[in-house]
């Protein structure tokens, strides 16, 4: 299958490992994937701000980009939410019924990493190899806006080598929330105190996520904690083989 | 009220050791009974469509159904009073409530009343106001304000209670530290207060149009006392509380106890039309108070947000809520509907910085009965108080900026190889924002080569082989 790559602007900037990570997992499993190199981002951060008519450009650019892909993939679950939750909405207010056609029609081809392996491939065993103990962080807008389940939760424990040790109060939020880390800072340290107690008292090596947002704040804490376990996104350990 | 807004408000909250043991403790109790009263309904998803089906007919419908509720109201002996705002809905309760000499008046916890402040407007006339919901009392003895809609007294812990009722209601005794017994000493207090109250006050939970029903949902029984043993009843409800029909009831009477209490009904449930005969009160005023909530009806997303039961499961399952309390809101209406609400009820001003009290995480929306979508609504105002309010004028120019760079494939590549170069002198200093963010956590490095470098480099090279 060929399927288009939608990085996400974290990923590319912050996190080429899990594109990379993207990538690899796909071609192994025999798949061809492109890059449509014009991509930017999708523009989460100013429709969560308030600044939806301001990100109306991007919905149209992402279009442009992607309008022609049969298959999109995302390592990010909050980006494909926006896309797939959003975007038909945004071009709607902004009165552009073909922008609204066309997202709608792009949002039943765009797929979060997850849903592409388990439903669109139906693999849950990737043949990947990770020898650590590890637990997950069900990131919200997989969790509740994706409705993603246990898709991540299956492909980790269909690895070999690893031990998945359930993380307590999983589905509570990490606190990154965009601007919401910066804007209610102490609110934001307040959550992530707790999520990162909560990884640390597993006793795991690595905090494993769908989105790397949520890892940039996860994973942030626990390297100024010195707390000696890695934020990682799935993909990662998905990409890895023997 | 002076207000801080919420990063500040929340900030002093988070300090408060006990108020953090409070709160986790509470709602976490409050979320496990809710989440299993709710498990038990396979039906529950069901539900949940209908309650947001009845609610969004009643708005849609809502002069009709008013003009209706009205009629009825009055054919069963009551009288229906319509208040534009908060002072109208005040002045017609003490007006009411002088008329017949009362000096004191007893109280069924209610939002409504709460939120145009009837206690401080009646205090001032010369009238008493005994609360009579023993959280809301508890609240009241102390000069605090509630910091949740179900339960008020959420932040207080059983010996903070104790203290109190010592220094007040219990004249000076010391009390043992065991919730029957302060129950009792608020029980004895109480009950003197029925009996001699000529005139009370309630919300409604829901009034239903077709009947001239009022509906009073509680655990207590207090409030039944009240709308049963005074001479007069005033109600004051909200517009949108209306529901087009008896049936509805159904749901709603299903949906509201499991939501708000974790219970499969709850202990006192009161419904009256009107007046009886020997039988209650013989004055029964109704009054309808729109403060703020025709002008939410006319705005298209926002209006979902008069859906609202009251039931508090989205404050009780709110990360930020849970560690905050309702103070840091300083609003009568806290938690994530408090955050949709009090902008649209109050003014967008008046409570500019609550829609951003939340991480859009959507654990609110999951446990809305009524399926109000909270984090949209959130947003949608964020939208609307960067646009429209004075100080968001900066923000407007680095976003607009921000949107264009990201627009161009070009300016977006060199603002990665920027943020490169600045990353290292951005962690050593952190300016004001950037140092909310390294306060406790790294600031993660920007890429030696960003994914769409590495992507262009092993093109270039298949493009050799």
């Amino acid at each position: 299958m060929r399927i288009a790559l939608f990085v996400t602007c974290v990923t590319d900037t912050l996190f080429p490992d899990t594109g990379r990570a993207v990538v690899g997992l796909l071609e192994r499993l025999g798949h061809e994937v492109t890059f449509p190199t014009g991509q930017t981002c999708c523009g989460q951060m100013h429709v969560n701000a308030g600044y939806a008519r301001e990100a109306l450009p991007l919905v149209r650019r992402f279009l442009r980009d992607f309008g022609d892909a049969d298959t999109v993939v995302s390592p990010s679950a909050s980006c494909t939410a926006l896309v797939r939750a959003h975007y038909p909405q945004l071009a709607e207010e902004a009165g552009d019924n073909g922008l609204a056609r066309e997202s709608r029609d792009l949002a039943s081809r765009l797929f979060e990493l997850s849903e592409l392996l388990i439903d669109v491939l139906a693999v849950e065993d990737v043949g990947a190899f990770y020898p650590h103990r590890v637990t997950y962080h069900s990131s919200c807008h997989g969790l509740r806006t994706l409705n993603l389940g246990d898709r991540p939760l299956r492909l980790l424990r269909a690895v070999r080598g690893i031990e998945v040790i359930e993380l307590p109060e999983a589905s509570e939020c990490c606190g990154f929330g965009g601007t919401f880390a910066v804007k209610n800072a102490d609110v934001s340290m307040a959550m992530l105190s707790d999520k990162v107690r909560h990884v640390v008292n597993t006793g795991a090596e690595a905090c494993v996520a769908t989105d790397n947002s949520c890892l940039m704040q996860i994973g942030g804490a626990l390297r100024r904690q010195r707390a000696g376990v890695r934020a990682i996104h799935l993909a990662e350990i998905l990409a890895q083989t023997p | 009220m002076t207000t801080t807004g919420f990063p500040q408000a929340a900030r002093q909250a988070l300090q408060d050791p006990t108020l953090r043991r409070n709160l986790d403790q509470a709602t976490s109790t409050i979320r496990a009974k809710r989440d299993s009263a709710v498990r038990e309904l396979p039906d529950w998803p069901e539900l949940r469509d209908s309650g947001a089906a009845i609610k969004a007919r009643a708005l849609a419908t809502l002069p009709e159904q008013l003009v209706r509720l009205e009629q009825m109201v009055t054919a069963a002996g009551g009288t229906v009073h319509w208040a534009r705002d908060a002072a109208e809905a005040n002045a017609l309760v003490a007006g009411i409530a002088h008329r017949h000499r009362a000096t004191e008046v007893v109280k069924v916890k209610s939002m409504a009343t709460d939120e145009i402040r009837l206690n401080d407007a009646l205090a001032a006339t010369g009238i008493d106001v005994v609360e009579t919901d023993l959280a809301e009392l508890i609240v009241q003895l102390a000069g605090d304000r509630p910091s949740h809609i179900l339960v008020p007294a959420i932040h207080y812990g059983r010996t903070e209670i104790r203290s109190l009722f010592e220094r007040t209601i219990a004249s000076g005794d010391a009390l043992p530290d065991d919730p029957e017994a302060l129950a009792e000493v608020a029980r004895l207090y109480l009950r003197r207060r029925f009996l001699s109250a000529r005139v009370a006050v309630s919300g409604a939970n829901f009034a239903v149009a077709d009947s001239g029903t009022v509906c009073v949902v509680e655990s207590e029984g207090n409030g039944r006392f009240c709308i049963t043993l005074p001479d007069v009843l005033i109600t004051v409800m909200g517009i949108e509380k209306v529901l087009p029909e008896w049936r509805d009831l159904e749901v709603m009477l299903q949906l509201l106890p499991r939501s708000a209490t974790g219970e499969r009904m709850s202990p006192y449930t009161s419904l009256w039309t009107g007046t009886r005969p020997n039988d209650g009160p013989t004055q029964f005023h109704l009054v309808l108070l729109d403060n703020g909530r025709t002008r939410a009806l006319a705005d298209e997303v926002g209006r979902d947000a008069l859906r609202c039961i009251r039931c508090s499961a989205c404050l009780n399952v709110c990360p930020v809520y849970s560690r905050t309390g309702g103070h840091a809101y300083e609003s009568v209406y806290p938690g994530p509907v408090g955050a949709v609400l009090s902008p649209q009820i109050f003014g967008l001003e008046a409570a500019a910085t609550l829609p951003w009290a939340s991480s859009l995480c959507g654990a609110c929306y999951e446990a809305c009965p009524v399926k109000i979508d909270i984090p949209s609504l959130l947003v949608h105002l964020r939208g609307q108080i960067v646009h429209e309010l004075p100080g968001h004028a900066p923000e407007r120019i680095v976003m607009r900026s921000l949107a264009r760079v990201f627009a161009s494939e070009r300016l977006f590549a060199r603002a990665q190889r920027l943020a490169r170069v600045g990353r290292g002198p951005l962690a050593k200093f952190p300016p004001p924002l950037v140092s909310r963010w390294t306060a406790m956590r790294d600031l993660p490095l920007v890429a030696q080569q960003t994914f769409r470098e590495w992507w262009r480099e092993r093109e270039n090279e298949a493009g050799h082989l």
